[in-house]
């Protein structure tokens, strides 16, 4: 029984030594966007995943809408004041699908421009948030999450939460008719409350060329362990898919545009509301 | 077609910029060439000594791109590849100034006799993918019709800006020409020497704190060989030509066993000005943005038109590895004999503290 483990011990080891070796001398992929699967499902998604599993308790379901292959524009609602949902929803995805899909994320400019921000962004998978690079991502059959409300969704006051924001020009709607994608809207609840934000500190906000600045129960009353988020309970749910196919002549039509867009709302919102009757209470088991 | 031509390979080629690595070994090829008739060298200065066994096929004319009108028309030229480009400043060819003289008013000057040139039938343009610029709203890999969201800050790059605007206007007032423009990425392989094949040869390597961009190289045998295709068959458009694939910038640097320093972005800016201020070193923020936003670019549309694919940025990459090995600070085998040690040692102590338990 001990060599056993003595076994199993040795094989860790030595897998841990040569990945570092592989890290160290350059020996892995990356693709045209800067994605690193070594990396990602090394060290980012096992730290997501005690946060998703252990942390916020999160249940998925209606994994079967999502295609096993082939292309899919996942939408969701952001909340949250740090967009840790889109992380969670990536790691969560990944882990329990069975295909375990990679979600290429778009993300806003800021994300971008912050150093250190934009690498881990870009090695997990992100890209900017732009047509071309969605419409890319889409044309080579990978499955990707967008956040419409962007800033709007995530920089919302607690009083607000579970309200879905505008949903900007309806641009992933566009990409998805141009390339003929299903469009998967995905509900996620428990994001609202991890840092539930009571007010916003606009000229702290603009002195710092941030989008707002939050003011949370634990930030920046604690300092850094403000940053702590508070361990709600999450229930993300992904509803059936809308075709697009039949609409592809259609991607410039604003008319089809909007109206699938707010389709897209529709649903996330309806189902937003069942997921919180099923949890009444945000920090229960 | 045109009178005294074929269709595809042309008879008279001037070529641009024999005095530079690039030219020399272009015109050297077309020379190879049995359908080209003559291959005419031209530079203002009079090529190194390195190039003269090179270039001993090819006619050459010292002269200034200025006067250049009369050459092609009493020559009867049919085509005209265009390679004489500064990339970085130089310090003894006038700097700054000196670089933009001759990769802006030289091209001005060249695409105006051009115009006039009666038998002139195709034009082949030096480029980069620099024209795309450096932004952080860049999508992350432009194609042809990409337009660059902001205007470069580096002098390079705002050159072929108007370099490639002037190709544009002459497109318009000589249709009947077969115009190429090709954007190539960083030239590398075992024989390239450019400021970015120097910059990671040292054995340590500068980078910006907090990034990793994405790098995309082409082997400069494959840039031979697209520029030849490009002389010999009919290629209008533009082009972007690049090996396929990506390499992080730390990726490189660690398949290269090079060590990578990360400065902080803004005074590494502040640094590559004032060498620039005080005219020494060939670092500008052309290499600055490029080690910040990295660049990559579609090249199916190369592929699709010229039946060419280069080899990819990874093995062009291993070209140059090959060729600089002297600056290795840890290499692949070390690393390799390292993990055996410490994996042996720690199997060492574990079976020690078993058999005294």
């Amino acid at each position: 029984m001990a060599d056993r483990s003595g076994d199993q011990w040795d094989r860790r080891v030595a897998s841990g030594l040569a990945f570092l070796r592989r890290r160290l001398s350059g020996q892995y992929e990356v693709d045209e966007f800067g994605f690193d699967p070594e990396l990602t499902g090394a060290i980012f998604h096992p730290l997501l995943r005690l946060l998703y599993r252990d942390w916020f308790r999160t249940e998925v379901t209606g994994l079967e809408h999502v295609p096993t292959d082939g292309a899919g524009l996942v939408v969701g609602n952001h909340s949250g004041t740090v967009a840790l949902d889109a992380l969670i929803l990536s790691a969560a995805l990944h882990d329990q699908h069975p295909a375990r899909r990679y979600l290429r994320l778009l993300g806003a400019d800021l994300v971008f421009r912050m150093p250190v921000v934009s690498e881990l962004a870009r090695k997990t998978g992100g890209t900017v948030a732009c047509n071309l690079d969605a419409e890319r991502l889409l044309g080579n059959g990978e499955l990707v999450g967008v956040f419409p409300e962007g800033f709007k969704g995530i920089g919302k006051l607690y009083s607000d939460r579970y309200k879905l924001q505008r949903f900007g020009r309806g641009g992933f709607v566009s990409a998805a008719l141009r390339t003929g994608t299903p469009i998967v809207p995905v509900a996620i609840v428990g994001g609202e409350e991890i840092y539930p934000m009571l007010a916003d500190i606009k000229p702290l906000a603009r002195l710092l060329k941030l989008p707002y600045f939050p003011v949370t129960p634990t930030f920046p009353l604690l300092g850094p362990l403000g940053m702590v988020p508070l361990p709600s309970k999450w229930l993300i749910e992904f509803c059936p898919p809308i075709p697009t196919a039949h609409l592809t002549d259609s991607a410039d039509d604003p008319l089809v545009v909007f109206n699938l867009a707010d389709q897209v709302r529709e649903t996330i919102q309806q189902t937003l509301h069942q997921l919180l009757e099923r949890r009444p209470d945000p920090f229960g088991p | 077609m045109t009178p005294g031509g074929t269709p595809g390979a042309p008879g008279v080629v001037v070529v641009t910029g024999v005095g530079r690595y690039l030219g020399a070994h272009v015109a050297a090829r077309l020379a190879a060439d049995p359908r080209i008739e003559r291959v005419i060298g031209v530079d203002p200065a009079a090529p190194g000594p390195e190039f003269t066994d090179l270039l001993g096929r090819v006619e050459r004319i010292r002269l200034d791109l200025d006067s250049l009108g009369g050459l092609l028309a009493d020559l009867d030229v049919d085509a005209v590849v265009h390679l004489a480009l500064a990339t970085a400043p130089d310090p003894q060819q006038g700097g700054r100034s000196g670089m933009k003289e001759q990769n802006v008013i030289g091209t001005m000057q060249l695409l105006a006799a051009c115009q006039r040139a009666p038998r002139l039938r195709k034009l082949v343009v030096r480029s980069s993918t620099a024209a795309y610029g450096a932004s952080f709203r860049d999508p992350a890999v432009f194609t042809e019709e990409t337009e660059p969201r902001e205007v470069p800050r580096g002098g390079f790059g705002r050159d072929i800006l108007d370099i490639e605007g002037y190709v544009r206007g002459f497109r318009r007032r000589r249709p009947d020409v077969t115009a190429t423009v090709l954007r190539f990425a960083p030239f590398i392989g075992s024989t390239a020497d450019t400021t970015l094949t120097r910059y990671l040869s040292q054995p340590v390597v500068p980078t910006v704190f907090g990034r990793d961009p994405r790098l995309q190289f082409v082997h400069f045998d494959d840039a031979l060989e697209v520029l030849h295709r490009s002389i010999a068959e009919d290629h209008p458009g533009t082009y972007n030509v690049a090996g396929p694939g990506v390499l992080s910038l730390s990726q490189a640097i660690r398949r290269a066993g090079r060590v990578a320093v990360p400065v902080w972005e803004p005074g590494l800016s502040g640094a590559a000005a004032l060498a620039r201020n005080l005219g020494f070193g060939r670092y500008g923020l052309d290499q600055v943005d490029l080690i910040v936003h990295g660049r990559v670019v579609d090249t199916s549309r190369l592929t699709r038109e010229y039946g060419f694919t280069p080899r990819s940025t990874a093995v062009a990459f291993d070209d140059f590895i090959r060729a600089h090995h002297g600056g290795v600070v840890v290499s692949r085998d070390q690393l390799a004999a390292a993990e055996q040690l410490v994996l042996e040692s720690i199997r060492q102590v574990r079976a020690a503290v078993r058999e005294r338990t």
